[in-house]
């Protein structure tokens, strides 16, 4: 189930904002409100930490990258914050700071739980911590002819939207290299930066309060959020319930 | 790019397609990201471009007014006009760009002017969206400052400019107006009149009133006098409005004159003899002495420093025969033309055959002359000669005769009424319509032919006019010459074809040759 926020009138929440299967990182700054509707949506058993990376920018989305087994921060990000990372996730979560001088991972990284989408000239120590930290496996490619392929994608263990510019062959390719059905649209009605509109986990999504029916029925789709929901395993038990 | 140039294997890119953000039409992607409907249906373009404008239109001079001041002529749907309606447009479609623009038609009578326009302009991330516009135009009715000081006194002149000349023929006259016809000189002029002695030319502005009294006086020797005399006084802004008259005298010198100079005056030119005939009037005059062959060159102010009149003119020109030429010297060059000293014995021709009147002359026409020749020349022996300058000189000598030029009278006696292969155009004037207009008519028209005469016989005077050829001429048949010697005529060449762009000619049958 897909749903619309916005922080402070910026559509762009994929930027303030990080969701994986295990946790939620939320910017610091802003209002309650914010935070709380990822509170709201995702349950209070799910952990939604609230933090600055490098040195108290906002800008937290940009700058990691992560899955369930783990996060990886820029070589900006201060101890204290590192340290407050690692209290708040989940244990089996690894946090690691890469020294490579790189201070955007999203745009450079895109991953699920099993593969990763990275830029062709990453370093091959990062390359490493990568399959370390975060357990994947690697694929250097580059979208509709952009190295910078983390910010025109973004993909979950289910499926995967890419920016609209792709071409089909190139779509096919992507396809069976991450080995999951992968579809060319848009998001905050009309952009191409996927990752910066939408942040997405196996069950729900998070889109900017721009976006159009239109793309959120096509993200609710290719993401399979409709079927997967907490709510409906509620649902469905009652029903068995009433039927029995 | 360099990569297909390099052979590499390059797979086909087809173009994917996505939803349209809103309506959901599979589309393919563009930089909004909407299908067309969708854009056009939210953003319109042409959103704040004018769609009525205003428009001033005189009815007399079919002109438009450009504000502040300048009214540009233009006919319906014409391409002025739409360079006209753009520019008015223009500090309004900044933002846009205009990719085209064309007229709707319609009513003529309507007093509206629709343009169509095609309007480009970049929307949301970087998609162009062309759209069309109508902008309609009223026009109203103003009538423009020329117009309106025209209605209100169609003979309205501010400066005036009045070509005198004090001799009793019209001989430069006619030379000028092909003289102003050929340099466009009088373009500007609001009317032409003839007057008695000279022609007056009536203009809008004192500055084409300058323009022209320069042009005449460069061509001509002449003194100009100017006034001015105050029509209106506006004390608020202190603006005073003048009539502005020029009066221009020519100098009464003309071609073929025999002039006796005062003494003052030939001894400046070296006791030049002071009997002189005037060969040749531009903007200096040229005096030749018939006996000496020497010339000299009389500039305007020279002139009018100490001026003085002929005292024959081309009127009292009497036809001699020639009977016998005796060369005194080889032909010279004397200011650009031939001339060679030589005795002749000449008769004059209402003498010949009746009595033995024979003069022994000595003239400059030693080139031309033959024995049995007609020649044209003043007749000083019969003559009552009567000049204030002559009467000063004490032992003048004084010749018989003085011949002049080479006379084709006989000759044109035989090709009378045969027509020429050329034409002249004139000033359209407004003639004086006074009780003795009936004889001035014929001595008019014989002036006029003289003049014609002396345009085939002198080269040097077609220099600066215009002759056209005339498309009625038909040489005749039997073209070969009978006698010896032919008239002399203007060769073909000289002739110009006449451009028929305008409406008023007469003969418009076709345009160039």
């Amino acid at each position: 189930m897909a749903t619309r926020h916005k922080f402070e009138k910026c559509c762009d929440i994929g930027i303030f904002s990080k969701l994986t299967n295990a946790y939620c990182l939320v910017t610091i700054g802003g209002s309650e409100n914010f935070y709380s509707v990822f509170k709201g949506e995702l349950g209070d058993a799910f952990p939604v930490v609230k933090t600055s990376i490098a040195c108290g920018s906002l800008i937290i989305g940009a700058l990691c990258v992560g899955n369930k087994n783990g996060l990886l921060v820029p070589h900006t990000t201060t101890d204290q914050e590192v340290q407050h990372l690692r209290n708040n996730l989940p244990d089996q979560v690894i946090v690691r700071r890469i020294e490579e001088k790189i201070y955007d991972f999203d745009s450079c990284i895109s991953c699920n739980d099993h593969i990763a989408l990275t830029h062709p000239d990453l370093d091959w120590e990062t390359e490493e911590h990568i399959v370390d930290v975060l357990g994947v496996d690697v694929v250097r490619h580059s979208v509709d002819g952009d190295d910078f392929a983390g910010c025109y994608c973004s993909f979950t263990n289910n499926g995967g939207l890419v920016t609209p510019h792709t071409s089909d062959e190139e779509l096919e390719e992507l396809s069976t290299l991450l080995q999951v059905p992968l579809v060319a649209g848009t998001v905050n009605k009309g952009s191409w930066c996927i990752s910066a509109g939408v942040i997405v986990n196996d069950w729900t999504a998070f889109c900017g309060s721009d976006t159009t029916d239109t793309e959120l029925s096509v993200i609710e789709s290719v993401f399979k959020l409709n079927k997967a929901q907490p709510s409906m395993i509620v649902n469905k038990t009652t029903n068995l319930l009433i039927y029995s | 790019m360099d990569l297909a140039a390099s052979g590499m294997f390059l797979p086909p890119q087809t173009v994917g397609t996505i939803l349209c953000c809103i309506c959901g039409v599979t589309m393919s992607p563009n930089s909004a990201n909407m299908c067309v409907t969708c854009l056009r249906s939210r953003v319109d373009i042409t959103e704040g471009l004018p769609r009525h404008a205003a428009l001033f239109y005189c009815p007399e001079c079919q002109c438009y007014l450009q504000p502040p001041r300048t009214w540009i002529r233009a006919d319906l749907e014409s391409k002025e006009l739409l360079t006209f309606c753009l520019r008015r447009l223009k500090p309004l479609t900044r933002n846009v760009r205009i990719i085209n623009a064309e007229f709707v038609w319609t009513e003529p009578h309507s007093k509206r002017i629709k343009l169509r326009l095609r309007i480009q302009k970049e929307v949301l991330n970087g998609a162009i969206l062309e759209q069309s516009h109508i902008v309609e135009f009223t026009q109203h009715d103003n009538l423009c400052e020329s117009c309106t000081r025209y209605q209100a006194n169609p003979d309205q002149w501010v400066a005036a400019v009045q070509l005198r000349q004090h001799v009793s023929h019209r001989r430069t006259f006619f030379f000028l107006e092909q003289l102003i016809l050929r340099h466009g000189a009088a373009s500007r002029a609001i009317n032409i009149k003839e007057a008695d002695r000279g022609v007056d030319f009536f203009f809008g502005n004192r500055s084409h009133a300058v323009k022209f009294v320069d042009f005449i006086s460069n061509s001509i020797p002449a003194q100009s006098r100017s006034d001015k005399q105050l029509v209106s006084h506006d004390p608020k802004s202190s603006t005073y409005n003048y009539k502005y008259t020029f009066s221009v005298e020519i100098c009464p010198i003309c071609r073929e004159d025999l002039i006796c100079l005062p003494p003052k005056v030939a001894k400046s030119f070296g006791n030049l003899g002071p009997l002189v005939l005037c060969m040749k009037v531009s903007n200096s005059i040229a005096l030749l002495d018939p006996l000496t062959l020497r010339i000299a060159y009389l500039d305007a102010n020279k002139y009018w420093a100490s001026p003085f009149k002929a005292f024959l003119s081309s009127r009292q020109l009497v036809e001699f025969i020639v009977l016998d030429v005796d060369l005194e010297s080889s032909e010279i060059v004397v200011g650009g033309l031939k001339y060679a000293l030589a005795y002749v014995q000449v008769a004059r021709l209402s003498d010949f055959g009746k009595n033995d009147n024979i003069f022994s002359v000595r003239t400059h026409l030693g080139h031309l002359l033959c024995p049995g020749d007609y020649a044209l020349g003043y007749d000083l022996y019969g003559a009552n000669i009567n000049d204030i300058e002559m009467d000063k000189y004490k032992g003048l000598d004084i010749p018989h005769v003085i011949l002049l030029k080479k006379s084709y009278e006989q000759m044109r006696k035989k090709k009378r009424g045969k027509a020429r292969s050329w034409k002249l155009k004139s000033l359209n004037m407004e003639v004086d319509g006074t009780i003795k207009a009936r004889p001035d008519e014929e001595k008019r028209t014989a002036e006029y032919e003289e003049f014609l005469w002396d345009l085939e016989e002198n080269p040097e005077m077609r220099f600066n006019i215009s002759l056209y050829r005339d498309k009625d001429y038909q040489p005749s048949e039997m073209a070969s010459t009978v006698d010896g010697d032919d008239l002399p005529s203007v060769p073909l060449d000289e002739l110009i074809a006449e451009l028929d762009i305008s409406d008023d000619e007469n003969d418009n049958t076709n345009s160039m040759e």
